[in-house]
């Protein structure tokens, strides 16, 4: 819980000092990702490649519609990363289905971040019926809050599910929800898949499972 | 009359209809996993896989290692199609460190990532053919591999696993005299094929126990997110070498095999075809590569990977094949994560069994190209 | 004795004493080539059970193929019940999700029975040694008679394994 007021109130204060409320959000996240040593920017020294222009048309329609819910993170050529808070992910998804032509899930996985106490969700979305974007994938990427002492199911760690926006995602957040204890709301069944029955440790690809020897 | 029965023991009740089967992990076909079916007399009801039986934690293990030793043990998932699992790998490796590649290297990537897609594909029919009951196609298939396993022993030394892409190029040039020694074998080979038509492919025992089985029509096949064989087989019209063609492909000469049925007949057709268009594929890429040259950029010794992320994907046997690298400026990645054509394709088993006959379960089974140790990684 | 053999209430006990007698006698005359001759029987009829753990499968697929065609040596013929089985041939890695279900498949196989490991990864967990999830190797799980090396092996490799479970077979007392 601490961690979320704490969320929640930092872009309030920044939001006083200036008043471009979107230039802020994604200076907000930006920051957040340099502190944990993550830097998106796309005109770092080693893709010194020019910005697309059909990627940035796309780019620009979910911004335009969405504002200052989402924040792009990246265009680069067939490859476009949006992150946006959770609660919102549901919206954007049905959005990027229905207006853009986006019709599977390519994979979902989980990326841990024990320093700012939050796990990413990263859907890669990916088009069939589109030839236009046939090429292209969409990183589509939210944070659920960590929690220190993990209980999968019972805790804070959970997001809506996109099951109902994008079928194929089933079996992903199943593995999702075992490998890392987010749990997905309005899933059928969030039950274990590949681990053994009788798991009863933390999720293993969290950052503080430690596998033996190392 | 009944005999009354000795005290302590009760008979089950015997007027619930349905059944509970067990398939798995131990049985005569191919595979490790885990099938919980309920029928009701020979009829499927419901269907409901337990993969997980070779997790091997791939993912996590990656986090330990750096990009170079994480090559061995990312190809172990589908040994036998190990050069097009360490593709995507490669390529996404290169993106972060910033490699290019040589031209002549691309080439050979391409030949051998096509010979191991015949290497996967004959095995994937022999067990088929096992599947079914069919000894002989067990046996052609299984013969004729161990050509294109001699091929690819000359090229990498090792049989199945080979290493033989990594980060920056090949490990080493070919061997002397290989282009026409795999000129003969593919010519040779595309003979051959046309036997396994007759043998098989016109087989009324193939056609009674495929046809009009298992259908997944186009929609729900876009819509379960499906790849591969089992898409093209639907009638969408995707391939990731046509699609996003990556090293050299869209150089080379090749269609994309599609039908339209979308039934188990199909699913097993596709792959089937699609060895003669990497037949074509391959006799292009020779005459088309490089003669000489380098074949391998020099990584820096425990290579960084900067602060970004990476998604690469091939087309691999089974569909496509991608990789989510997340790296924050060390030698191990921060996150690997491998998304897969057989664990994309799962989901479509409790969907296409459900109503189907007991006995058609194997030819559904196996004609979604699953190949378990892959799926669970 | 006789007597009781001849009375009849006494007659099926004593039958039973007396042959039993009878084949005491008989095991020590001919016990070491009636040892032989069964134990020559076996070695030409290990059938494997078909469990397929991990990715070695795939080279015991290409033993049984046209070029190695392990059977004729009268070993390992694809086999569907493994309650006709006497041979498990452990191809790799034995999870920890699959090891009850391994020690299960071996509890139903008829004695005698046999176990093969085969490779790195049923050894000693092979490149899987730091894996969560991975048994380091199955010695705690079944008893293993030969070992067979290699990530995966040959299928050369896998042969010759075979043959020198044949050779401990015939050098085993018989049963």
């Amino acid at each position: 819980m601490g961690s979320e007021t704490e969320k929640d109130e930092q872009p309030s204060e920044t939001a006083a000092i200036s008043e471009d409320a979107e230039s802020v959000s994604k200076d907000e996240t930006k920051k957040s990702h340099e502190e944990q040593g993550i830097d998106f920017s796309p005109d770092s020294s080693v893709h010194p490649k020019p910005i697309p222009e059909f990627e940035k048309s796309i780019s620009d329609k979910i911004a335009s519609k969405f504002g200052s819910k989402i924040n792009v993170d990246y265009v680069r050529s067939s490859r476009i990363r949006i992150s946006t808070k959770k609660e919102d992910i549901l919206d954007v998804a049905f959005f990027i289905r229905d207006e853009l032509g986006y019709d599977h899930a390519e994979s979902v996985s989980g990326v841990d971040y024990p320093d700012s106490k939050e796990i990413e969700v990263v859907y890669h979305l990916g088009s069939y019926t589109d030839d236009k974007l046939a090429t292209h994938v969409l990183t589509l990427a939210t944070r659920v809050p960590r929690e220190e002492i993990p209980n999968p199911g019972k805790d804070s760690t959970r997001m809506t599910s996109l099951r109902e926006v994008f079928y194929s995602v089933e079996f992903h957040e199943r593995e999702c929800f075992e490998m890392f204890g987010v749990y997905f709301e309005g899933h059928p069944d969030n039950r274990r898949l590949l681990l053994p029955e009788d798991w009863a440790d933390i999720p293993p690809f969290r950052k503080d499972f430690k596998i033996k020897g190392r | 009359m009944t005999t009354p029965l000795p005290p302590g023991i009760q008979l089950e009740k015997v007027d619930d209809r349905i059944m509970t089967l067990n398939v798995g992990p131990q049985h005569p076909g191919s595979g490790h996993m885990r099938l919980i079916i309920k029928v009701d007399g020979d009829y499927i009801v419901s269907c409901d896989p337990d993969p997980g039986y070779v997790h091997r934690g791939e993912e996590k293990m990656a986090e330990y290692r750096n990009y170079v030793q994480n090559i061995p043990h990312l190809e172990r998932p589908v040994i036998h199609d190990s050069c097009n699992i360490l593709y995507p790998y490669c390529l996404a490796v290169e993106e972060l460190l910033g490699i290019e590649v040589p031209e002549r290297a691309k080439y050979i990537r391409v030949i051998a990532s096509e010979l191991n897609r015949c290497v996967y594909t004959l095995y994937w029919l022999a067990i088929y053919g096992i599947f079914l009951g069919h000894s002989t196609m067990f046996m052609w298939p299984a013969g004729d591999r161990e050509l294109f396993i001699d091929l690819l022993e000359a090229m990498s030394g090792a049989r199945v696993t080979h290493a033989y892409l990594v980060p920056g190029g090949i490990r080493n040039d070919l061997p002397a005299n290989f282009e026409e020694r795999c000129l003969r074998q593919v010519d040779y080979f595309e003979k051959r094929l046309k036997e396994y038509q007759a043998i098989f492919y016109k087989n009324p025992l193939l056609i009674s126990r495929t046809e009009g089985t298992g259908i997944l029509s186009r929609t729900d096949a876009i819509r379960l997110g499906t790849t591969g064989s089992v898409l093209r087989a639907s009638g969408v019209d995707f391939d990731l070498r046509k699609k996003e063609p990556y090293d050299v492909y869209e150089n080379l000469d090749f269609e994309t095999v599609v039908r339209k049925e979308g039934d188990s007949y199909a699913r097993s057709y596709i792959p089937y075809l699609e060895m003669f268009e990497s037949c074509r594929i391959i006799k292009d890429a020779i005459r088309k590569m490089p003669k000489s040259g380098s074949v391998r950029t020099k990584l820096k010794p425990n290579p960084k990977g900067g602060n970004d992320e990476v998604y690469k994907r091939v087309e691999s046997g089974r569909g496509s094949l991608g990789y989510y690298i997340v790296s924050n400026n060390r030698p191990e990645p921060y996150r690997v994560k491998i998304s897969v054509g057989s664990f994309r394709n799962l989901i479509c088993m409790p969907y296409l069994l459900k109503g189907e006959l007991l006995g058609n379960m194997p030819s559904v089974y196996w004609g979604l190209n699953y190949w378990p140790v892959e799926a669970d990684r | 004795m006789l007597k009781e053999f001849f009375n009849q209430d006494t007659a099926p006990h004593a039958t039973n004493v007396l042959v039993g007698k009878l084949g005491e006698v008989l095991v020590k005359a001919v016990g070491k080539p009636l040892d032989y001759a069964i134990n020559w029987g076996r070695i030409w009829s290990l059938w494997p059970v078909h469990l397929e753990t991990a990715c070695c499968s795939v080279e015991f697929g290409a033993a049984s193929s046209p070029r190695y065609d392990v059977e004729r040596f009268g070993i390992i013929e694809a086999f569907g019940s493994l309650r006709q089985c006497d041979l498990i041939v452990v191809m790799g890695t034995i999870t920890r999700k699959m090891a009850p279900r391994l020690r299960m498949v071996y509890d139903q196989m008829p004695d005698p029975k046999y176990v093969i490991a085969m490779g790195a990864c049923a050894i000693t967990g092979g490149l899987y040694f730091d894996s969560y999830n991975v048994l380091p190797g199955i010695d705690g799980v079944l008893p293993v008679d030969v070992y067979v090396p290699g990530c995966p092996p040959r299928p050369e490799t896998l042969i010759q394994g075979c043959m020198l479970l044949q050779e401990k077979i015939k050098r085993m007392k018989g049963a």
